[in-house]
């Protein structure tokens, strides 16, 4: 398996030899964050191509295809266009927030992206909490909606944010315990700990009956949170014309728009880091053939594909599925998917003591 | 400078006597070479990035569904995400007719489009009011409400011709100067100071 | 019908006849609530169904026209009543407490024709502005554009509706009252809102996510088509008839060529028969296709949309090659069709026909089927037959109320009483019920198209008919089935080439109306479900 730590061990290394540690500890710092956010970019930018082009394949349609090769060019495009739309400046409304929100939210999807495992050697940073850090920040998102909701000063908006904050606690719930029961399963809360785990075996084979439902509950609650239908109903557009972000413009919602996708692209990386092994190929005890050629597929490739596949899956339900009504989807919440949680999580815990799982 | 996009002869166009004038009127003056590859990157974002407003009051607007659907699919040229925020939108397709009620209404989108923003008269009744036109409830084409950039006439336009009308609009957007003194924006401006709201300052 | 104006006449004596080709029954203002209570209750009329208010201005007289009907004997009565008072404040008195409908259709005629209902609980104006000048259905409206410039200014918003009454001495008082309490949270949603289906625009009072009270505003597409027929000459007044309820183009204008053959009794082929029947039905699968694509998209599933509309684009290319248009097709015209149809026109209903039951089986599939479109959908919106008939809600949404109303079968017109279909009722009266009753309908229509496209026979498609046509003088009402419903006729001519008054009964304002009602306690979500399998027309309802 091809071991990206070389890369970063090198750099260090030759930063060291030329400046003193406090600089390249700075340095180093400063690249990193460059490198996140252009990746973040490309990779919204990405899945905003993807998602057009899915949708227009679910309904027969070509989807776009004029700007640059197979339309490729498309989001690029569209960000540019956004860059320069002129930022509307409102009335009455509470301004400090109304400018703090998309940030917020930014921000929030930015933290949760930089904990994420991309390959062998790849990770920012890991420690032994890593998995808790990252559901906490993830949900600071939410405080921007609610406040996007709140300082527009239009019911819209208002009726919006607070049908997703209602959502976005409830939903936390379901995620925060299917991650505990992985959690368990796993003995550790670092990123780096849980992938490595899962070398024998992926934890959704690993963990079967109580894994399985794990990632279900997982997979439906993690579309609720990124506010993506079925559970689109903070930006149901057919009811509240554009949801808690009806008033912004220009590079504002794009913040939000670029969020919504990278949400997209987090919920399905935490599921293949939880269940699908993260940038683990798949192994199989004692294929070693197998499993060794599986190694020769970069770490990397493994960790997005995986992602992108997953995303594939959530997109697809929104493609499909009609929209719930808000009482509907607080009861899925809290009288469906709670309890089956709760008992699962002593399952996995019977499992685990009584040693039943592979 | 001809002007046009993928797959268009330049012949294929009408009008490029108009589009013409505009280059024309875009190069009077010179333009620094930093700022007009800035300005062609960005008209190049602007021009194949066009989403519109989903605004529609009668039968064009049924026209226009069909010209998201998967015969005529607008989304082949990137125009198929329809904002239903005025405040995200590029550009309004107005069709259908508007009529006195509404008209208030239809300026305070307008108003409320955050720039650049573009307007495409669509179908015979806002053009000029069309059957209904010596109707005491319509507005005789909506020309005097808002600037107009685009006309598509038809009662109903057939898709094909609300693909031709966008790819107009997209060409215009390609002759604007962004840095420096756009010219379509002044045109605007006078407009918008001849034709005031009453009770609305800025 | 005479036999029932004499029945009339006998049980309230205070009414007389008036005689004509249309038999009517007239009444003093004074006793018309009286013989309105008597039409609606007594066991023998038992007319519980009103059709439409036509308003009047005879220029001497202002008045209305009521046409009711009985959906037990079907029946159908008008009844005229002359406005009491000055021409500046005419007024009658409401009915608005026999018939839920009439709260609405009495607004409408005093928008236009300025008579005050004296009862009614919300007499504001319908259509126009608050604060409009003149009554423009009247003869001597003054049309002069100063008086009602087109203006940019918000117009002027009021919380206040108002109600008149007579005082001891017969005059017309008025009164403000509230139509939101003082604290209510309103909403406005619309008139520029992606699930009204056009410009309509909801006042929705809510009480978090729970609907209070619906305040209804119409009119931001309103186009005066009823003013302007009345300038024209017949043939020209058709071409209205497309752009009203678009989906509806050739059922309504096969309406009015109906009404104004049978006015110039002018008798039309047997081939000109069977293609306009079979354009109506063709239309009414497209519309019905529409109605599933934007519905599933109100309710959140995109996808369908595309799939409704493969159908329609195949029904369309139909019409295209025969009428040359895809939307407003101007194809029926008074004696016939425009043109013949086009040489593969069979082949290409065939193939449809092969093609709509796999489709209807996918739609099926992929959405009704879906656990959450079921939960969306049943149980929503509930109205009862009762609530139908009295808010006269008429064709697929009073159909699955369990109302028998398809005016194919109850007043057979053209050919349809030789065709083998079913009325398709059903009794849950939710959106599903709705939304079930029109893909049924597809089916039933497509059973009507496979019965004739084999036996289109031959002759020609159009009579000759004069150039310049006149009308004798008199009165025609007519009940025909568009896609959404009863679509009602009225041509009073007074022997000239253009008609005096008609009046448009469309089927989409009283589907509107009905919004606030079964909105009551629902959630803002179901208001769009609601709404949407409604399936109301902005335009129609505005005319």
């Amino acid at each position: 398996m091809q071991d990206f730590s070389f890369l970063t061990t090198w750099l260090d290394n030759s930063l060291r030899s030329i400046m003193p540690g406090w600089l390249s500890v700075t340095v180093e710092c400063l690249l990193v964050g460059v490198g996140l956010l252009l990746v973040y970019a490309l990779l919204a930018l990405f899945y905003i191509y993807y998602e057009r082009k899915l949708c227009a394949a679910f309904q027969c349609r070509l989807g776009p295809n004029r700007v640059g090769p197979w339309g490729l060019l498309q989001s690029f495009a569209d960000m540019f266009k956004m860059l320069i739309k002129e930022i509307i400046h409102l009335n009455h409304i509470d301004r400090f927030l109304f400018a703090l929100a998309p940030y917020l939210v930014i921000i929030a999807s930015m933290l949760a992206f930089a904990v994420l495992p991309w390959g062998n050697g790849l990770q920012i940073i890991d420690f032994n909490i890593g998995i808790f850090f990252l559901i906490a920040v993830s949900s600071i998102g939410v405080l921007g909606i609610l406040l996007a909701g709140w300082s527009s000063n239009n019911k819209f908006t208002l009726i919006g944010s607070l049908r997703s904050g209602a959502q976005m606690v409830s939903y936390e719930l379901s995620i925060g315990l299917s991650v505990i029961t992985m959690v368990c399963l796993a003995g550790t809360m670092s990123v780096g700990g849980i992938v490595q785990e899962q070398e024998n075996l992926w934890f959704i084979f690993k963990g079967h009956v109580p894994a399985v439902i794990a990632f279900i509950i997982y997979m439906i609650a993690g579309t609720a949170e990124t506010n993506r239908g079925p559970f689109d109903l903070p930006e149901a557009e057919s009811e509240l014309t554009a949801g808690y972000h009806t008033e912004y413009s220009g590079m504002h919602f794009g913040f939000f728009y670029l969020a919504e996708y990278l949400n997209l692209f987090i919920v399905s990386g935490v599921a293949s880091l939880l269940f699908l092994g993260g940038w683990m190929p798949l192994h199989f005890p004692g294929w070693d053939a197998f499993n060794h050629i599986m190694d020769y597929i970069p770490s990397v490739v493994w960790f997005i594909g995986k992602a992108v596949l997953l995303s594939f899956v959530i997109i697809w339900f929104k493609w499909t599925f009609p929209r719930l009504r808000i009482d509907q989807l607080l009861s899925l919440e809290w009288k469906y998917l709670l309890p089956i949680n709760l008992v699962n999580l002593v399952l996995m815990v019977l499992i685990i003591v009584n040693g039943w799982h592979f | 400078m001809e002007v046009t996009t993928k797959s268009m002869p330049y012949d294929a166009w009408k009008d490029n006597e108009y589009i013409e004038k505009l280059v024309k009127e875009l190069n009077e003056n010179g333009t620094n070479v930093i700022v007009g590859s800035l300005d062609k990157l960005i008209n190049w974002g602007r021009s194949n990035s066009i989403w519109p407003l989903t605004f529609a009051t009668s039968c064009c607007g049924i026209e226009f569904v069909s010209l998201g659907a998967a015969r005529f699919d607008m989304a082949r040229f990137g125009w198929e995400v329809a904002r239903s925020s005025p405040r995200q939108a590029d550009f309004m397709m107005v069709a259908g007719t508007i009529v006195h009620r509404m008209v208030p209404v239809f300026r305070r989108l307008y108003d409320q489009l955050a720039e650049p923003k573009y307007v495409i008269a669509c179908g015979g009744c806002a053009i000029s009011g069309g059957p209904f036109r010596k109707s005491y409830h319509v507005a005789k084409g909506i020309g005097d409400i808002v600037p107009v950039d685009v006309y598509v006439p038809g009662c109903p336009p057939r898709p094909e011709a609300m693909i031709y009308g966008i790819m107009q609009l997209s060409r215009k957007m390609k002759v604007e100067r962004f840095f420096g003194g756009v010219n379509r924006q002044e045109k605007q401006k006078e407009f918008l100071a001849a034709h005031p709201v009453e009770g609305v300052e800025d | 019908m005479a036999n029932i104006t004499d029945k009339i006449v006998k049980l309230f004596p205070d009414a007389t006849v008036v005689e004509g080709n249309d038999p009517m029954v007239t009444v003093a203002d004074s006793r018309w609530h009286d013989l309105a209570a008597l039409l609606r209750d007594n066991e023998e009329l038992k007319f519980d169904y009103l059709v439409t208010i036509v308003g009047m201005d005879w220029t001497e007289h202002l008045g209305c026209i009521y046409y009711l009907m009985s959906t037990e004997y079907n029946t159908v009565v008008g009844v005229k009543v002359l406005a009491e008072g000055t021409r500046e404040t005419p007024y009658i008195h409401s009915v608005a407490d026999l018939w839920a409908v009439a709260v609405t259709y009495e607004r409408e005629v005093f928008d236009f024709f300025g008579i005050v209902f004296i009862g009614n609980p919300d007499m504001r104006r319908l259509f126009l502005n608050l604060d409009w000048k003149g009554y423009p259905l009247r003869k001597d409206y003054d049309e002069d554009p100063a008086l009602n410039p087109v203006s940019t200014e918000s117009e002027r918003q009021t919380d206040f509706t108002d109600v008149y009454s007579l005082d001891e001495n017969g005059n017309v008082q008025k009164k403000e009252v509230r139509v939101f309490e003082k604290d209510d949270f309103v909403v406005n949603i619309g008139p520029q809102h992606p699930a009204t289906h056009g410009v309509l625009r909801f006042r929705t009072a809510v009480n978090g996510e729970e609907i209070k009270k619906i305040d209804l505003y119409c009119g931001y597409i309103h186009r005066g088509i009823e003013k302007l027929c009345e300038n024209l000459a017949y043939p020209q007044t058709l071409h209205f008839m497309d752009r009203m309820d678009y989906f509806s183009a050739h059922n309504y204008h096969h309406a009015l060529c109906m009404l104004i053959e049978k006015a110039a009794g002018i008798e039309i082929s047997r081939r000109a028969q069977v293609i306009r029947v079979m354009m109506d039905e063709l239309s009414r699968i497209a519309s019905h296709c529409l109605f599933i694509g934007t519905y599933c998209m109100d309710l959140g599933a995109t996808t369908m949309l595309f799939y409704a509309l493969r159908v329609r684009e195949q029904i369309l290319d139909i019409m295209e090659k025969t009428c040359g248009a895809r939307m407003t097709f101007n194809y029926e015209c008074i004696g016939g069709v425009m043109q013949d149809l086009a040489p593969d026109f069979v082949q290409d209903v065939k193939a449809l026909l092969e093609v709509l039951p796999k489709n209807i089986k996918e739609y099926n599939e992929i959405f009704t089927g879906n656990v959450i479109a079921r939960n969306r959908m049943e149980g929503v919106g509930v109205l009862s037959r009762e609530d139908a008939i009295s808010y006269a809600v008429t064709g697929p949404s009073g159909r699955a109320s369990g109302w028998a109303c398809d005016m194919r079968k109850l007043f057979p017109y053209s050919i349809y009483s030789e065709l083998d279909f079913e009325e398709v009722v059903m009794t849950e009266g939710d959106s599903m019920a709705r939304f079930k009753c029109r893909m049924r309908e597809m089916e039933e229509s497509a059973k009507i198209l496979a019965q004739l496209v084999d036996n289109i026979p031959e002759g020609e498609y159009c009579v000759k008919v004069p150039k310049v046509l006149k009308l004798p003088v008199g009165s025609w009402f007519q009940l025909t089935e568009g896609c959404r419903g009863a679509f009602g006729l009225y041509l009073e001519s007074d022997g000239n080439t253009k008609p005096y008054r008609l009046k448009i009964a469309p089927p989409c304002l009283p589907q509107a109306a009905v919004v606030d009602h079964i909105t009551r306690g629902q959630k803002i979500a179901d208001l769009i479900t609601i709404g949407g399998s409604m399936d109301y027309i902005v335009p129609d309802i505005d005319r």
